[in-house]
């Protein structure tokens, strides 16, 4: 049966119908009636015709179709009646499901999605893994891999199929013909790596074993730089480029999707190129990360043991240095998300809240319509409408309602997902985030899910009393829907305590990123300006040649005028942890063997360092321009350094032995005050060495503090590096201030959004909160006049209201209390400086939405207590 | 209605379609003639709902089993819409007339086992 042909099915019907009914009429006058009485007769005996009609109709499965098609014009004319709710209920639905669907897309393809590499299941990360707690507190549980321990593993271990590392690099890419010298993000991978991830190049090849060494020069290019920087020209590969005045050989271009580990690489070259052959030759120098692949026929925790009896014994070898006894395991996919896990987890569920609280106004706005239609379904249902066919028209038209929500906001997600992803920095890059066929089918099963929510309860609600009880009902509206005004009072509460949840939670937040925005890092952060240059290694080959660069451009930097001061050293307080390496002190007892050595973060400083940068000094003295290459060699050290190591003794004039760098003795000249190496991270232990030693020249970073406003040196202080060497690239211009905000962004980002969410919700809440008083204020107007007729003074009718309203707050408000008892143990570890039951936010909260309550509850209630009784009897 | 002293009863649910296609078998029939066969021959004691008669009637033309065309009634000057029982119709007739009088004698077995063992 098709669908043109309903028509004239249903005037087959009828005319079915019709001659047998007139047989039967026919029939009934042969017996001898009189013809009126047969006529009734025959229409008596055939029952309900249109009942029968459409019953008849009804098994042809179009029909479904049709009373779609007619309950769907039914609701939309409905909708267009009351533009004002319709407007409403469809914005709520878009913005929640507009924010759910965003999350959940990142949330798919961060944590979800297959990375796109070959049987990405298989891939693990290989961690070392230190026993000892304190190791573990530091969040040294997940530690990088020494060259040689991995070297070691993948010779002496067949469990897993083939082991692969790489590491961090960067380079100065110098021009060919003129080009600005580039700093470029690198990493280099050892050559098995690429065939281990099932990676090919697009254009030539990857590295080959012979290529590995330390005196391997091949590069591969990502497709970014290869497009951007080599106008995607294939002859590209075969020459050669120059990283830090070398010459590279380009031997492949690799895939665009290709963003492994991050989108921001833009190199790789071969692991054992460009490192003194000796570091591969260490087991305590942790700069690696190793991907290794499952072998099908072996268990992650067989060939885990492996490693883990090869890494013991490395560590009983090395009993004094830094080398782990275990070995911990973190598969691909959550190893890129680990950053991200645990906010977007928070993320989802507040969005989750917002849409659960958003159906349920959905669902009390509908609560109300019905209520209002009450009469009109009643007399429905005695004509003869089907239970069902009621609950299906309101479903139909909470549908509607969720279809139009649900396309504007899927709308809106698009550019959400869009903005979420530029904003939120930290997102692993390795699978593109974008919306697909999986989104879409997620939305659409938002959309009906939201709709059968927002729309199975009030329908049941509205249909589910007898006809008889609810055509009484309407007729005395005094005494009207207790059991409805229940419902939408026990929707208010779980709206209530599922905002109140939200709303601590996004407090406690706040206050943790406030708190890690008004940390101290231990040094100047106002009108700081810090950018990074590293003076290549063939180039400035000598401490000399380093010192001449770096000499004279600070000379010229603190020259300028505005410029108050001047640092230079590896790094700056706030802007990471850097490199640490182990020391021990020659006027102490020998440590026992196998307790290991203690380390500290290794940083470089100049003489104007500390000054610079408002670090007091405590014992001492500063470096001075003596302290440099050549020279008695010396250190200082923070004070928490001095408080661990020197407890009860004055640690200037002692010495450090460091093995890393000359393996020499410095003589400590000086204790400095403790500076953060990263916000929300407590201090460490701190060596300072003069830059002037010149034994490293990478990573370095300019600090210039001003007078004011410190970005506008940026230009000027580049144009001066660019005047003493061409073709050295500058990187990272940040403000101190800004340094600070990276480390914290998405701290930030996620509070603000859960905060956003919780406000949202509260908005919502108290829309429901009004929404149900005005009605209930309504609902009894007829009541209030009889009590004001009686002699209730109107303040008594505003606290019957109030109360009224307020009780299903307090109940949400107490739920929601006891709840996010339970919930902020979710969020503990992204909160800092603040517990999880912090009594300030939930007291806060809980004042601030009994106000908001109030406040929406006040409107309808002052409005009963004004009515005049005479007006409201006659209302009836 | 007062005549009809006798109990009667509503068609058994399920066994319409049977009574029908069994009618049927006679030769073509319009619904009148369909309910008026089946009332009679039970002495009233069945009694057809129009209610279910058209709906049923529908169904199974639905599902092939019987199919309609307008058609003059003989002794009638009018058209009424013929049922004719198809091949399809005819083999579900005798499954369902099994399956009948397996569920028949399946409940006469519970409600008289002494007639059984006699």
């Amino acid at each position: 049966m098709r669908w043109w042909q309903i028509r004239k099915r249903d005037a087959d019907v009828e005319r079915e119908l019709q001659s047998d009914l007139e047989l039967e009429e026919e029939e009934q006058r042969e017996h001898g009636m009189p013809p009126e009485e047969a006529r009734h007769a025959a229409l008596r005996s055939f029952g309900n015709r249109t009942l029968i009609s459409e019953q008849t109709r009804a098994v042809w499965s179009w029909n479904g179709l049709e009373s779609l098609l007619r309950d769907l014009r039914i609701s939309v004319r409905t909708l267009f009646r009351s533009p004002g709710f319709s407007i409403i209920a469809v914005l709520v639905m878009a913005l929640c499901i507009g924010a759910t669907t965003s999350l959940f897309t990142v949330v798919r393809s961060v944590l979800l999605g297959p990375l796109p590499f070959r049987d990405p299941d298989q891939l693990v990360m290989v961690y070392e893994h230190f026993r000892d707690p304190s190791a573990n507190a530091q969040q040294f549980n997940y530690n990088p891999v020494a060259p040689a321990d991995y070297y070691d593993w993948r010779t002496q271990t067949h469990g897993f199929e083939d082991m692969a590392a790489w590491r961090y690099w960067q380079f100065a890419l110098t021009g060919e013909r003129g080009e600005l010298p580039e700093l470029v993000s690198a990493r280099a991978g050892t050559w098995n790596l690429f065939p281990l991830l099932g990676v090919n190049a697009v254009i030539g090849r990857t590295f080959t074993e012979s290529e590995d060494r330390p005196d391997g020069s091949a590069v591969m290019l990502t497709w970014n730089l290869f497009a951007r920087r080599f106008g995607g020209d294939p002859s590209i590969v075969g020459r050669q480029i120059h990283l830090d005045g070398k010459p590279y050989t380009v031997v492949g271009v690799l895939p665009k999707w290709f963003t492994y580990p991050d989108a921001k690489v833009q190199a790789w070259v071969p692991y054992a190129s460009g490192l003194p052959p000796e570091i591969l030759r260490h087991h305590d120098y942790h700069f690696s990360r190793v991907v290794a692949r499952l072998r099908p026929d072996v268990s992650l925790a067989k060939a885990l043991s492996q490693v883990e009896a090869v890494q013991n014994g490395l560590h009983l070898q090395n009993r004094n240095a830094p080398v782990a006894e275990d070995v911990v395991p973190r598969t691909l996919s959550d190893d890129l998300a680990q950053n991200v896990k645990k906010p977007l987890t928070v993320l989802l569920c507040a969005v989750g809240c917002m849409l659960l609280i958003g159906c349920l106004n959905v669902a009390n706005l509908l609560v109300a319509r019905s209520a209002a239609r009450q009469r009109e379904i009643a007399i429905r249902s005695a004509l003869g409408a089907r239970k069902m066919t009621l609950i299906r028209e309101q479903l139909v038209e909470s549908l509607l309602v969720s279809l139009a929500g649900g396309v504007t906001g899927a709308l809106l997600s698009l550019a959400a997902t869009d903005w979420l992803v530029r904003t939120w920095t930290n997102l692993p890059s390795a699978r593109s985030i974008h919306a697909d066929g999986t989104v879409l089918a997620f939305a659409c099963v938002l959309v009906f899910a939201t709709a059968l929510l927002a729309g199975l309860l009030p329908a049941i609600s509205s249909t589910g009393r007898g006809t008889i009880a609810a055509l009484q009902a309407s007729s005395r509206s005094a005494a009207g829907s207790q059991s409805r005004t229940a419902l939408r009072k026990t929707l208010l509460t779980v709206e209530i305590a599922t905002t109140v949840v939200l709303l601590i939670a996004a407090g406690l937040l706040l206050k943790s990123f406030w708190r890690l925005r008004t940390t101290d890092v231990g040094c100047a952060t106002d009108n700081v300006l810090t950018m990074d240059y590293s003076l290549p290694a063939k180039k400035y080959d000598s401490p000399e040649k380093m010192n001449a660069f770096n000499e004279t451009l600070l000379e010229q930097v603190r020259a300028m005028p505005g410029v108050r001061a001047a640092a230079l050293g590896s790094i700056v307080p706030g802007a990471g942890a850097g490199e640490d390496d182990i020391f021990a002190i020659p006027e102490h007892p020998p440590i026992a063997p196998g307790t290991p050595l203690p380390d500290a973060l290794y940083r470089t400083a100049d003489p104007g360092y500390f000054s610079a940068l408002h670090v007091p000094l405590l014992k001492g003295r500063f470096f001075t321009s003596q302290d440099r290459a050549g020279r008695p060699k010396t250190v200082i050290i923070s004070r928490l350094l001095a408080q661990q190591y020197f407890p009860g003794e004055n640690p200037v004039g002692k010495h450090l032995h460091v093995v890393p760098y000359g393996n020499a003795d410095y003589e400590i000249v000086g204790v400095v005050a403790d500076t953060l190496y990263q916000v929300g991270q407590p201090a460490r232990a701190t060596m300072y060495f003069p830059v002037l030693n010149g034994d490293n020249g990478m990573g370095l970073t300019l600090a210039v503090r001003g007078a004011t406003d410190p970005l506008s040196f940026s230009v000027p202080i580049q144009k001066k590096i660019a005047g003493l060497d061409p073709e050295l690239p500058v990187s990272d211009v940040l403000t101190m201030q800004q340094i600070i905000e990276r480390s914290l962004g998405n701290a930030s980002l996620s509070a603000s959004l859960v905060l956003g969410f919780a406000v949202l919700s509260l908005i919502l809440a108290s829309v429901g909160l009004y929404g149900v008083l005005s009605y209930l204020t309504t609902q009894r107007t007829g009541e209030i006049g009889v009590r004001m007729t009686l002699g209730a003074q109107s303040e008594e009718i505003l606290r019957l209201m109030l109360g009224d309203g307020l009780r299903p707050a307090l109940y949400g408000l107490t739920i929601g209390l006891v709840a996010s008892i339970w919930a902020v143990r979710v969020i503990q570890s992204m909160l800092y400086g603040t517990g999880p039951l912090d009594p300030a936010i939930f007291a806060s909260v809980a004042a601030s939405m009994l106000v908001v309550a109030a406040l929406a509850c006040l409107v309808p209630a002052w409005r009963a207590s004004r009515i005049d009784p005479m007006q409201a009897l006659r209302t009836e | 209605m007062a005549k009809h002293t006798r109990q009667r009863a509503n068609v058994l649910q399920g066994t319409l379609d049977m009574l029908i296609l069994r009618t049927l078998l006679y030769g073509p029939a319009h619904g009148h003639e369909i309910g008026k066969h089946i009332q009679r021959t039970t002495n009233d004691f069945l009694q057809m709902q129009h209610g279910s008669l058209y709906p049923a009637l529908h169904r199974l033309e639905r599902r092939g089993w019987v199919t309609s065309k307008w058609g003059m009634a003989p002794d009638r000057n009018r058209e009424f819409k013929y049922y004719r029982l198809t091949e399809k119709g005819r083999k579900q007739l005798v499954v369902e007339e099994s399956q009948w009088k397996q569920m028949a004698e399946a409940v006469g077995r519970i409600m008289w086992p002494a007639a059984e063992e006699s």
